[in-house]
């Protein structure tokens, strides 16, 4: 009996490691996409329902965007660090290449990295958004996206979740088109300078008369409180502030 | 076994012994997976492929799995072929899987893929077996894409991405039936479902 279950175990996983590596390449070459493809969306250059190849994908990619690496701390371009193989992830679980983030911050970062991604949306040879990667935790898992801002890093374009396993249907809703649209227009930094927009439980009014608020996705509190968290934690100090603020002070540059 | 055997055990759970509507298995994948033609066509694609696979290979070594750990290994094969389907659609049908999220996984403990390896993987050969595997995936597929084209169809106005009826949203004639597109509107499509096989199939009906 023994004998026989082992044997069985072995084959099995025979099968499932063979299928997991050989298709790794794959796997992750279609992430590499369906991130662009969300750099994309959130930057306006995917219309709704529009289904793009990988290769229109990488063109529009290319044509459109312009990555930069960023010091964190100091908000300063980093020239040494190639964007296109530059893994924040990675990066942040290196304690060489990464910080440890405030104990106890909200959004329950565990570290950030020294540097990080930034999207250039160029429209007619300036910058016309900033996409800033983000992360933090919902309620089962962390979620991984992208706010995209106008350039005066104040004004909010877009938000798009690439990754998580929030709950389908409730916190799943984090990748609704509507309520990711609510997001747009809202303001981020509040006159103390520090971010003040957050996700409230029910709705919020217009992106003119409520600014700082956005709508609750109803039955995923502690999700949208996620989001929020995350949000401010990454356009605050600890985040992209330094680099905004440099961003801003240099006429968007 | 004859051929005509053979083709029963394909055929049969079609509808006389339809593994959602006649068996009720397989409820919750069901609500989930059938927003869009799409994810449907996906799903039960899977699931035909780890039923029919697990219960041929249970069927292959069933004279050796020792009785007191068989449901163990049906298992672990199970799990095994649903990990190989997932990483493969991972891999060349990714916006499908990210939106199947975890309902791929999830086919372990859909109750027909353990239940036809228990019920007729374990006493038959591996033919039939594998037939078997086939004709109660396709039975839970056929219910599956209804099922999905239904929802899709009023619920968005599009079948497979193409749009169809033109929303009012967009221009067009077509207030979008909200209802579709959420859980319960698969309840009740699943409900009718039952009730119409077995109005057409009285034997079905139990006697009080």
């Amino acid at each position: 009996m023994f004998f026989f279950a082992g044997a069985v175990c072995l084959v099995c996983s025979i099968f499932v490691a063979s299928s997991a590596v050989a298709l790794k390449p794959k796997q992750d070459a279609n992430k590499i996409v369906d991130r662009q493809k969300k750099v994309l969306s959130v930057a306006g250059l995917i219309r709704a329902g529009e289904d793009l190849g990988p290769d229109v994908v990488a063109e529009r990619f290319e044509e459109n965007i312009v990555t930069k690496v960023i010091n964190l701390d100091t908000g300063e371009y980093v020239d040494d660090v190639d964007p296109a193989t530059y893994d924040m992830r990675r990066a942040a679980i290196d304690p060489a290449t990464s910080v440890a983030a405030p104990a106890g911050n909200p959004a329950k970062v565990l570290r950030i990295p020294n540097h990080a991604l930034v999207y250039h949306v160029m429209r007619d040879g300036a910058v016309d958004n900033l996409i800033l990667p983000m992360h933090g935790k919902g309620l089962w898992s962390t979620l991984y996206g992208f706010l995209a801002v106008e350039s005066d890093a104040q004004t909010v374009s877009g938000i798009v979740f690439y990754e998580h396993a929030e709950t389908p249907g409730l916190g799943g809703e984090v990748d609704n088109p509507r309520w990711r649209s609510s997001w747009k227009g809202r303001k981020v930094y509040g006159e103390d300078g520090q971010p003040k927009i957050s996700v409230i439980k029910g709705p919020a009014g217009s992106a003119s008369s409520d600014p700082f608020r956005v709508d609750g996705l109803s039955g995923a509190t502690i999700t949208s409180r996620g989001v929020s968290y995350l949000v401010q934690f990454w356009m605050g100090d600890d985040g992209f502030k330094p680099y905004l603020d440099r961003f801003t002070a240099q006429g968007g540059a | 076994m004859s051929s005509k055997q053979n083709r029963e055990a394909v055929i049969d759970p079609l509808l006389n012994n339809n593994p959602i509507a006649v068996q009720v298995l397989g409820i919750c994948s069901a609500l989930a997976v059938t927003t869009k033609l799409e994810t449907a066509l996906v799903m039960s694609l899977a699931v035909i492929v780890v039923v029919s696979l697990s219960n041929l290979a249970v069927s292959t070594i069933r004279n050796y799995i020792p009785s007191s750990i068989r449901i163990i290994v049906q298992l672990t094969i199970i799990a095994s072929l649903v990990i190989i389907t997932d990483q493969v659609l991972k891999a060349y049908v990714f916006d499908v899987s990210k939106q199947l999220s975890v309902f791929v996984g999830l086919i372990i403990t859909n109750c027909i893929v353990m239940g036809r390896a228990e019920a007729y993987a374990m006493a038959n050969p591996p033919l039939a077996s594998l037939l078997d595997g086939v004709g109660n995936g396709l039975g839970y597929s056929l219910l599956l894409v209804i099922v999905g084209a239904v929802r899709e169809l009023f619920g968005a106005g599009q079948l497979m991405g193409v749009t169809i009826l033109p929303l009012v949203r967009d221009g067009g004639w077509y207030p979008a039936n909200g209802l579709m597109v959420l859980s319960p509107a698969a309840f009740f499509l699943i409900g009718l479902a039952i009730w119409v096989i077995r109005t057409m199939k009285p034997e079905l009906v139990e006697s009080e």
